[in-house]
């Protein structure tokens, strides 16, 4: 039987009070893409955000690779980059240069040599297209530039799975292509990528799950083809039209 | 200032204190060696307490950030006792009390007036040193501690490489008030009979019975020594960058 990458079984969450997951079931193989898409405040951040323990879940189970991940700091260790995350708002180091953005992880947490991460960080911006900017500080480079490292530097940690927190939603317009070229390449390389977005264009290319959320809930779950024809319920129709009008 | 006050002492007819205090006569050289013989213990002492107090203050604030509470609650306890205590009551208690504990536990620690000037001045410090280091470290964004965590970066390492290179920059600037404030407050050390600048003054204001001249002069060898300290830390914002704006 292989073993889904990520798998999560009715994971629930609560800040406070208020309700952010309900129920939520995900199951992720080795290579799959998942898009989760919906309207803000509907918990999608919140779904990746779990995964790489982030932020803690209150009922469920979340596991990587068959191992249960808890909300212990032990079990958090253990994620140790297995899990890469690209932020909306790109989360450089802005005291390192590009290529120590890169070397960090690789050095500290594998414990790699100066030589050995530096080959490797060089190998990954040459991937993301931008071996160029390498001894740059990350201030000095574009949006779509630091987007790009912030995905080099996830890959550097050559995690087994990839979450992306709305990638390109900081961006201006032109350099959006620019980032998602990236993300598509890599989706064909085989990586296992959950990506929260609402570049349908992207999804139509790359995603084989489609997740629609709405108020803490999957409310739409299914391949792509399908999803984007017949969506089946009236909360995801109206998503859609909304985000495809343009 | 100094100029004025020789103006107002002409007015005054203040011939004797006049020769007595400048620096051209020979006896007025000899009170200035007095004067200044106190320069070397007041930035000996200020200096040891601050080392300490950035030290104590990181130690101190470190447990504040955990997300253990009764970690945080240690450090309430500390920060909030601590700077309670005014400076003199507290060089009181330390100079004349602390021997007292010291010997009912069977040990044989004297604390003379240089020890006992920079406990207190250490530990009263530290309690500010503390919460400017949690300024600091609060005032960098989630994302930077969030981002080294996907990289797999422990606690240690992401305050080590991510948070605290960053938050020192905007900690040196009030760390060096700190500072400022212990060279003043060192004058405290004068009355457990620490032989510094305002002791001096102090004994000469008592055989020369010249408290407006000798107290002048005084202010004046401490608006010095905070004038270089301040120029010094000026100098070091701008080889760290300090001074750039993020």
């Amino acid at each position: 039987m292989s073993q889904a990458a990520i798998e999560m079984v009715a994971v629930n969450k609560w800040f406070g009070d208020f309700h952010v997951l309900k129920d939520i079931n995900l199951t992720v193989e080795p290579g799959a893409k998942v898009v989760i898409c919906g309207p803000s405040g509907s918990g999608k951040s919140t779904v990746v955000r779990c995964i790489n323990k982030l932020e803690a879940h209150q009922k469920g189970t979340i596991r990587l690779q068959g191992r249960e991940l808890t909300n212990d700091p032990k079990s958090v260790a253990s994620i140790q980059g297995k899990i890469g995350m690209v932020f909306q708002q790109f989360n450089l180091f802005p005291h390192l240069s590009v290529l120590d953005n890169l070397m960090l992880g690789p050095m500290k947490a594998r414990g790699l040599t100066r030589a050995e991460a530096e080959e490797r960080a060089r190998h990954y911006l040459e991937r993301v297209r931008i071996p160029d900017q390498a001894d740059k500080m990350p201030k000095a480079l574009s949006g779509g530039q630091q987007q790009r490292v912030a995905i080099a530097r996830s890959l550097c940690m050559e995690p087994e799975v990839l979450l992306f927190d709305e990638p390109t939603s900081a961006l201006d317009p032109e350099m959006i292509a620019e980032v998602l070229d990236v993300m598509v390449e890599l989706a064909q390389e085989g990586m296992t990528m959950i990506v929260v977005t609402h570049e349908m264009g992207f999804a139509r290319k790359v995603a084989d799950q489609m997740v629609f959320m709405d108020q803490g809930e999957i409310v739409e779950h299914g391949p792509p083809d399908e999803f984007f024809a017949n969506p089946k319920t009236e909360r995801c129709q109206t998503f859609l039209s909304q985000i495809l009008q343009h | 200032m100094f100029s004025s006050l020789v103006a107002f002492g002409l007015r005054a007819g203040w011939e004797l204190g006049l020769v007595r205090y400048r620096p051209a006569h020979a006896v007025g050289l000899d009170q200035h060696s007095v004067l200044i013989s106190g320069m070397g213990a007041t930035i000996l002492i200020s200096v040891i307490a601050a080392a300490i107090s950035i030290v104590l203050g990181l130690i101190v604030a470190l447990p504040g950030q955990s997300s253990n509470r009764w970690l945080r609650l240690i450090n309430r306890i500390y920060v909030e006792f601590v700077r309670s205590i005014p400076l003199l009551p507290m060089l009181f208690w330390v100079f004349y009390g602390l021997p007292i504990i010291f010997r009912s536990m069977g040990l044989n620690i004297p604390i003379d007036p240089f020890w006992g000037a920079i406990i207190t001045l250490a530990i009263s410090d530290s309690a500010f040193t503390a919460e400017i280091y949690r300024s600091g470290i609060q005032s960098i964004a989630r994302g930077q501690s969030e981002a080294a965590q996907t990289i797999g970066l422990n606690y240690r390492q992401t305050m080590r490489y991510v948070i605290l290179p960053q938050a020192i920059r905007r900690i040196l600037p009030p760390l060096a008030n700190q500072f400022i404030y212990i060279v003043k407050m060192s004058a405290f050390a004068s009355v457990i009979g620490m032989q510094e600048l305002t002791r001096r003054a102090n004994e000469l204001v008592v055989t020369e019975y010249r408290p407006l001249e000798i107290y002048s002069l005084l202010i004046v060898e401490y608006l010095i020594l905070v004038l270089i300290i301040s120029a010094g830390v000026r100098w070091l914002e701008r080889r760290m960058g300090a001074d750039e704006r993020v």
